[in-house]
């Protein structure tokens, strides 16, 4: 039998969980209505695509036969976003490697996925302009191109650098991932583990002896 | 419980807690010999590494050649060499094996050698190149880092670097010179180079030869053989 309390008891449990089911479809509609908001106030120069006029750029080219690093200039339409001017560099630089007659020949559709930028953690003595390191996340299809050898292998990870700092003066240390995971090397030699400063790529020709 | 003892019994159990925590594992890797300063012992011993082996082929020079041949037949035919010259000669590898990078310099260390040459092979280029490390030079230390041991011999590495540098212009094999983080180098107490044999290219003084031609081989190897007998006179200033 059911008495007057349960019925009491049961009525009152009915109306609290009405009352909880208007409650939360308000605050869902609420929290999509700021969602949209925001994504309508986004600035707009993240938005893809948007380019800058074009700008002369300087793009390091490396030769195989001497070791040499030779400056190229370009003008570019780089886009606005940081991340998105860096790739666009890399590309350009990675489709001179591919062009017929290259003096560092790289067969490669698109070598970089993204660029990242991290703040360099400042030193003990406080500098401030610690600058950014730039996390190249390199293409899988980029390391299989890649001849392998000590020489080519650091040809492109100091091209990459030097036409980095060169544009881009805040980076001033690069890291490489390839296909977004860390790897010991490129093609086998050049070290992919460690963080390059990219004051060491050097853009100056690379000595070399006299026996040619 | 008052609350002054309910604080020191949670302090307990917590820094017990702590205890069965095992610290985290350093890497392991092996001690630098006590000469990993850049002190030189009187015996003249020189290291030679050929690189990749085994299941690590290095690069594909031609469709039937791979990098880790190219560089064991080279070191195996230095050897020979510099042993008939009275040079004691300490090699990584003498078979299709690959030693870990940690062992490769582990062996050099302990062999507290007067050079080390970490000796490459790629059909990139001409000639050959040599690589120093990229390492800034650095003092002495007691017990340097296993990862940057190399720093203390920058200068030394430099010397022998040009020693090799003469002695290939010589034979008119063409050179060209470069730093680079290519392990195990940076991990070496000995003055190091990284020597790495491409083709040569034919130009108005060379005459193109393939990585695989005998007599061009046989240059490369008496150069860096040269190359050692004339360091051998020079590597104590």
């Amino acid at each position: 039998m059911i008495t007057r309390a349960h019925k009491f008891l049961f009525m009152t449990m009915l109306l609290a969980c009405v009352i909880m089911a208007a409650v939360l479809i308000r605050l869902r509609n609420r929290a999509q209505d700021r969602l949209q908001a925001e994504a309508t106030a986004a600035p707009p120069s993240i938005a893809e695509g948007t380019s800058n006029p074009p700008r002369a750029v300087t793009l390091y080219v490396p030769n195989d036969l001497d070791g040499s690093l030779t400056a190229v200039e370009r003008n570019l339409a780089l886009p606005a976003d940081n991340n998105a001017e860096a790739r666009v560099l890399l590309e350009s630089l990675v489709e001179i490697f591919r062009a017929p007659g290259s003096t560092h020949p790289i067969s490669v559709a698109s070598g970089v996925n993204d660029v990242y930028f991290l703040p360099v953690a400042r030193t003990a003595r406080g500098a401030d302009d610690a600058g950014q390191e730039a996390v190249v996340d390199l293409s899988g299809a980029l390391a299989v191109a890649q001849p392998s050898g000590i020489e080519p292998e650091t040809l492109t990870l100091l091209a990459m650098m030097a036409t980095l700092h060169a544009n881009m003066p805040q980076v001033t240390q690069v890291h490489f991932l390839v296909d977004g995971q860390p790897r010991d090397t490129l093609a086998g030699h050049a070290d992919l583990t460690r963080t390059y400063m990219a004051a060491e790529a050097n853009p100056e020709p690379v000595p070399t002896g006299t026996g040619r | 419980m008052r609350w002054t003892e309910a604080a020191a019994v949670a302090a307990i159990l917590l820094g017990s807690a702590q205890a069965q925590i095992p610290p985290p594992q350093a890497p392991q890797l092996p001690s630098l010999p006590r000469s990993a300063a850049p002190l030189v012992r009187p015996q003249f011993v020189v290291v030679l590494d050929a690189a990749h082996g085994g299941n690590d082929p290095g690069a594909h020079l031609r469709s039937d050649v791979q990098e880790k041949d190219i560089t064991l037949a080279l070191s195996n035919r230095l050897r020979s060499i510099l042993r008939a010259r009275d040079i004691d000669v300490v090699t990584t590898r003498d078979t299709d094996a690959n030693p870990s990078m940690v062992d490769r310099a582990d062996l050099a260390n302990h062999a507290e050698a007067a050079a080390c040459l970490v000796i490459h092979a790629t059909a990139t280029g001409s000639g050959v190149h040599l690589f120093t490390t990229s390492l800034s030079q650095a003092p002495a230390a007691l017990m340097p880092p296993w990862q940057t041991a190399q720093a203390a011999y920058v200068t030394q590495s430099l010397k022998l670097e040009s020693e090799i540098d003469s002695a290939l212009a010589h034979a008119q094999i063409p050179v060209t010179l470069g730093r680079a983080f290519v392990q195990p180098m940076d991990s070496l107490a000995c003055p190091a180079v990284a020597v790495e044999m491409a083709p040569l290219v034919g130009g108005h003084v060379t005459e193109a030869r393939a990585i695989v031609d005998a007599g061009y081989q046989k240059t490369v190897v008496d150069a860096l053989s040269a190359a050692i007998e004339s360091w051998h006179s020079d590597w104590k200033q």
